[in-house]
């Protein structure tokens, strides 16, 4: 899950990390007030979950409260890159007389973490990378070992971190993996990390990413979910502890295993490519066991969106038989009644296939249409969903 | 030959009390491997029937080696557990630890994998959030289903569960020699990488079947393996073409962020590897199953 700056920033001050005095704000009257509280001048800013803010005209400094709800008003509603603003983030304006760079972050391939540091801060980090690879500091966190303020100024040094600040920013940094660890995050990044003129460091932006695997000890992080910003279907799902995901087409997608799920999104956007570039319109992974009940709440969430022309039912009965699978797509059909009233493709394979397709011939729903493969399903599918759009 | 798991192979079952542990140990059991015991501290010394065989239940992992001569275990412990779980399956130095629990938090993984690597790396951890080992025939450690197919001479190796399977199935006429799932998280411990070296080195695996997905570079990585390393015929799939940006698709590792992981990327690498890669799965079975015809 990955969070808004200024709840990043609640999580690195309860951690000790420093940051600028703040507050929240929804409509420009409350911006006024948090600018009024704040004193001077301050810093409006966009909350929304992607970069480039500043450009996109999300960032706005005001020199007293009736200029704060003025800019809060103008970037309220702002759309940048597709997300909309709903929050605002009113702070301190700080002067600043260097930007840093500072991340943790998971390191794949070697199966550990990395510290990201690099003294030329501000820019985007991808850029930096990109045209100045010299410039950032890559160094690999044993999860055991940790990092300790001699590892701090180690990864520093090698990000060339002015030798002044050094010690300083060693501190900040010590306490960064402090809420990285503490908080089961697996990004955690202040782009800039500034030396104000009094030589003070300050995380003046905060990105962070939890491990939603995790949520299990931290049932605080329950609070940080933007429930307003959530897809409708998405929340639904949620609820049925169903793993879906919404997309922009027409197909309603279901099957089992995340990996055959993606797979078969792909296969519908290219069957799709012939019947008018119909796309899929969601990922739902009903996973290994696939009973009548899941598999119900997964074709009551996907038949209620009014996006969805057809449905592809792609299952492969491994660990759970395709007599079974077919049990429950009959069984769910049931629990719906008319409620099911768009076309379903159902594509069944694997163990006692013959069974499953015996079961879904004789219950002859007026709905389902049975294809052998994978590929002519899909085609099937969009073919459907072309004719119902 | 086979590679990881043969018909030699002694598994333990670390949460074999569990309803996921019982389940699977009974389907293991019934595909005719060699379970000789189990794990759960707090059942220790108990004695659990399953598929009508006779199990002891070991307090620790080091006693159902000790007990037992076991060189297999495979974790069905929930994620609050499981670190502690795998942790002791490596302090016991056992060979092989195949984690299938879901839903393990990423730091527990580093954390494991950091003691692995800080034991000396005696334990190969495949998982977590994998099926399973299979070598049909030999043995199955793990949930991968063993009635798909028979023993036969391609690998396999892949992130996804449900595509071991349908790719097992297209191809079950030709059969397997192992079929190994390294799991769908971000930090896993048996890569892509290794189990090709593995493949490559066994006489038994003639064609290499590799799936990867969205998400981290192990495809990219994997595909410069095979470049300098690699002379069996290997077919590639990659899944998640169509994927947007910023979400992750069922598996904790399956997400392209900004420019990165993505499923064309992947594939481009792979190509470039010389590996064929299919556009579907049906397409990727085929192609091996030319590649393979070519052989004989």
């Amino acid at each position: 899950m990955d969070l808004y700056e200024y709840q990043a920033k609640d999580l690195f001050a309860a951690h000790g990390v420093p940051v600028l005095p703040g507050a929240v704000a929804s409509t420009p009257e409350e911006a006024q007030a948090a600018a009024e509280k704040i004193g001077g001048q301050v810093v409006v800013k966009a909350q929304v979950k992607t970069g480039g803010r500043g450009k996109a005209g999300g960032v706005k400094l005001a020199k007293d409260p009736a200029e704060a709800k003025e800019k809060a008003d103008a970037i309220l509603g702002l759309d940048i890159k597709g997300h909309t603003t709903h929050r605002v983030l009113v702070t301190e304006a700080s002067d600043i007389a260097e930007e840093y760079y500072f991340s943790f972050l998971l390191d794949r391939a070697n199966r550990t973490f990395l510290a990201m540091a690099s003294a030329e801060g501000g820019m985007e980090i991808e850029q930096l990378a990109v045209e100045r690879p010299e410039a950032l500091a890559k160094v690999p966190v044993d999860a055991i070992a940790g990092v300790d303020k001699a590892k701090a100024l180690e990864i520093l040094t090698q990000g060339n971190f002015p030798e002044a600040v050094r010690d300083q920013a060693a501190d900040v940094v010590v306490k960064l993996w402090e809420t990285f660890v503490a908080e089961d995050a697996t990004l955690v990044e202040v782009n800039p990390l500034v030396r104000d003129p009094q030589d003070k460091i300050i995380a003046l932006d905060g990105k962070v990413t939890l491990d939603e695997n995790a949520s299990f000890r931290h049932p605080a992080h329950e609070e940080l979910v933007d429930k307003q910003a959530e897809d409708p279907l998405e929340a639904k799902a949620k609820a049925k502890d169903l793993n879906y995901v919404k997309l922009d087409g027409e197909v309603g997608i279901i099957g089992n295993g995340a990996g055959l799920v993606m797979s078969t999104l792909d296969v519908v956007a290219y069957a799709g490519e012939k019947h008018g570039g119909v796309k899929p319109a969601n990922f739902l992974d009903i996973g290994g066991g696939a009973s009548a009940e899941v598999m119900a709440a997964g074709l009551d969430v996907i038949l209620n969106d009014p996006a969805v022309k057809s449905v592809f039912v792609n299952v492969f009965g491994g660990i759970t038989a395709c007599d079974a699978v077919a049990n429950g797509i009959v069984e769910a059909l049931k629990i719906l009644g008319d409620e099911a009233a768009k076309p379903l493709v159902v594509r069944l394979d694997g163990n006692n296939v013959e069974e499953g397709r015996r079961i879904l011939n004789e219950a002859n729903h007026p709905l389902v249409t049975q294809v052998d493969t994978m590929d002519n399903a899909a085609d099937k599918a969009a073919e459907l969903a072309a004719a119902g759009a | 030959m086979s590679i990881f798991l043969d018909s030699s192979s002694k598994i333990i079952v670390q949460g074999i009390t569990g309803s996921e542990g019982t389940k699977h140990a009974t389907k293991m059991l019934q595909a005719g491997a060699n379970i000789v015991g189990g794990v759960n501290a707090r059942k220790a010394g108990q004695t659990v029937t399953i598929a009508g065989k006779d199990l002891t239940v070991f307090g620790t992992v080091e006693e159902a080696m000790k007990e037992t001569g076991a060189d297999v275990s495979v974790i069905f412990v929930p994620p609050k557990f499981a670190k502690d779980a795998v942790i002791e399956a490596i302090d016991a130095q056992i060979p092989l630890a195949v984690v299938i629990t879901e839903g393990i938090p990423v730091h527990d993984s580093a954390t494991f994998w950091a003691h692995a690597v800080a034991k000396g790396n005696k334990t190969r951890i495949i998982g977590p959030n994998c099926p399973g080992v299979i070598s049909p025939g030999k043995s199955n450690a793990g949930i991968i289903p063993a009635n798909i197919t028979g023993p036969g001479k391609i690998g396999l190796v892949s992130k996804s569960g449900t595509l071991t399977y349908q790719m097992m199935y297209e191809l079950r006429d030709i059969g397997f020699s192992t079929a190994v799932g390294i799991g769908g998280d971000p930090i896993i411990g048996t890569t892509h990488i290794d189990a090709l070296e593995a493949f490559q080195a066994d006489p038994e695996t003639e064609v290499i079947v590799m799936i990867g997905e969205i998400g981290g570079d192990a495809e990219e990585r994997a595909a410069a393996y095979i470049k300098e390393n690699v002379t069996k015929p290997v077919v590639g799939y990659v899944a998640g073409f169509t994927a947007p940006e910023g979400k992750t698709m069922g598996h904790a590792g399956a997400i392209v962020s900004g420019s990165a992981g993505t499923a064309q990327a992947k594939k481009e690498a792979l190509e470039a590897a010389g590996v064929k890669v299919g556009k579907t799965p049906s397409e990727t079975a085929a192609l091996a199953r030319e590649l393979y015809e070519k052989l004989h």
